[in-house]
């Protein structure tokens, strides 16, 4: 998925050749462009609508002279009684003629980085098996590759001992950005020591679970049972690293992959630190 | 002279169910019906992760208010996509948490009050842990090679 490419925006226009939008008109066009992913302008100004050259546009108005694209050379589309239905197929061949992305093709959920807590200890990093994080070019940590993060789940949140990672659509504080209160901090160091006391942390825990599976299935050769080993390990995962959903816990990778991924991942943290 | 109005920027939280689609409907429809100048987005996460063009425009647009969610994930939500916001002419509405009658005044009301957290506006200013720290927290602890 090319995640850098603009989203087409609709420009409703008002101002030369067009009448004012009532309400309801705007509201039903506004609504509906949204559920299907398109950002929308209301500028409410007379002249032809502006942009930035970089975002394609599509015009949109209750047109007093039927037209096909604005001075400026914009496309345009009528809102008419009609509802929402041409306004939305015009949206949509403007959108596939620009190349711009399809909506929903990726949700958007994602660790965002509360920098005034941050304190750039790389555990995110060591952590996240799946890439999501890396370093800027003055090694401060980032989140780079959103589109690798497993929609819904929020496991790196609760390793950050400073609790600086949000996930702006999860379901409570202060991970969806609600204020971090001293009991919230202190509930995430919390955590950590567990994590500890459990033995160092939550792969070397996969990884035992795996050696023992692994030992078991040697002597009995049982691939239920092996299978059923792994399964217990990664439910044992998901009561450390709370309300990690069942859909991520499934698409883990084996814990041999999870070692190696671990590795790789500590190291660019190292590498990292060492820059700093 | 007088100041222009703030610029309003309605987010949609499209592809999720936090913000309560009673309060959001409820929201959109009144910005409508005020006749007032608006920008909607379909998910603000969204433009942040593909550091979107759209969101320098929204982040340039001097003052500003947002109805969205929290102030604190807005303000990294324009930070980590490398268009800040200011955070002396920024207003966040946070539609997780209040009523539509409750919102829709704050909104468009000329009137600012800016409720970014304050703090840092930037990533670049992040502190730096140092190696020791590293090393010695526990998701650090690197498993042998299997
Ligand atoms: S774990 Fe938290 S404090 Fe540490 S680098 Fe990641 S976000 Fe920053
Ligand atoms: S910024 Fe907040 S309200 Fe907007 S899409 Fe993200 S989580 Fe939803």
């Amino acid at each position: 998925m090319a995640l850098h490419d603009s989203i087409l925006r609709v420009v409703l226009h008002e101002g030369e050749g067009a009448r004012a939008l009532s309400g309801a008109e705007c509201f039903s066009a506004v609504q509906a462009l949204l559920e299907k992913g398109f950002p929308v302008s209301r500028p409410r100004t007379t002249g032809t609508p502006n942009h930035d050259g970089k975002t394609p546009v599509l015009v949109a108005g209750a047109f007093t002279k039927s037209r096909t694209t604005t001075a400026g050379g914009d496309e345009e589309v009528a809102i008419d009684e009609s509802g929402s239905g041409s306004l939305l197929q015009a949206a949509e061949t403007a959108r596939a003629r620009a190349g711009s992305p399809e909506p929903g093709a990726w949700l958007p959920w994602f660790p965002v980085i509360d920098y005034d807590r941050c304190t750039n200890c790389m555990q995110c990093l060591s952590f996240c098996l799946f890439g999501v994080y890396g370093v800027d070019g003055a090694g401060r940590i980032q989140a780079q590759q959103q589109d690798n993060c497993k929609t819904h789940c929020p496991a790196c949140s609760r390793v950050c001992p400073e609790a600086a990672i949000m996930f702006p659509k999860y379901k409570a504080g202060p991970i969806n950005g609600d204020v971090v209160s001293d009991s919230d901090l202190q509930r995430e160091k919390m955590k950590i020591d567990i994590s500890a006391l459990l033995g160092g942390d939550v792969y070397s825990l996969l990884r035992d679970r795996s050696e023992r599976a692994r030992s078991r299935f040697g002597k009995e050769r049982d691939a239920d049972k092996a299978l059923s080993e792994r399964q217990k390990c990664l439910t044992k995962l998901g009561e450390i690293v709370a309300d990690l959903p069942p859909e991520v816990l499934a698409s883990l990778p084996s814990p041999i992959q999870i070692a190696r991924k671990a590795e790789e991942a500590r190291a660019r943290a190292a590498a990292a630190m060492k820059g700093n | 002279m007088t100041q222009p109005p703030p610029r309003i920027l309605y987010c949609h939280c499209r592809y999720a169910q936090v913000v309560p689609p009673s309060v959001k409907d409820a929201v959109l429809r009144q910005l409508c019906e005020a006749g007032v100048a608006f920008e909607a987005v379909p998910d603000l996460c969204e433009l942040s992760a593909r550091r979107d063009p759209e969101m320098a425009r929204l982040a340039a647009a001097g003052t500003v208010k947002i109805a969205a969610c929290f102030p604190r994930a807005v303000k990294w939500l324009f930070a980590s996509a490398d268009m800040p916001l200011d955070p002396a002419t920024t207003e966040v509405i946070n539609m997780r948490t209040g009523s539509a009658d409750d919102l829709v005044p704050s909104l468009l009301s000329t009137e600012m009050h800016p409720n970014l957290p304050a703090g840092k506006t930037e990533p670049t200013a992040a502190a730096t842990a140092t190696e020791p720290e590293l090393a010695s927290t526990p998701g650090n602890t690197a498993p042998p090679a299997s």
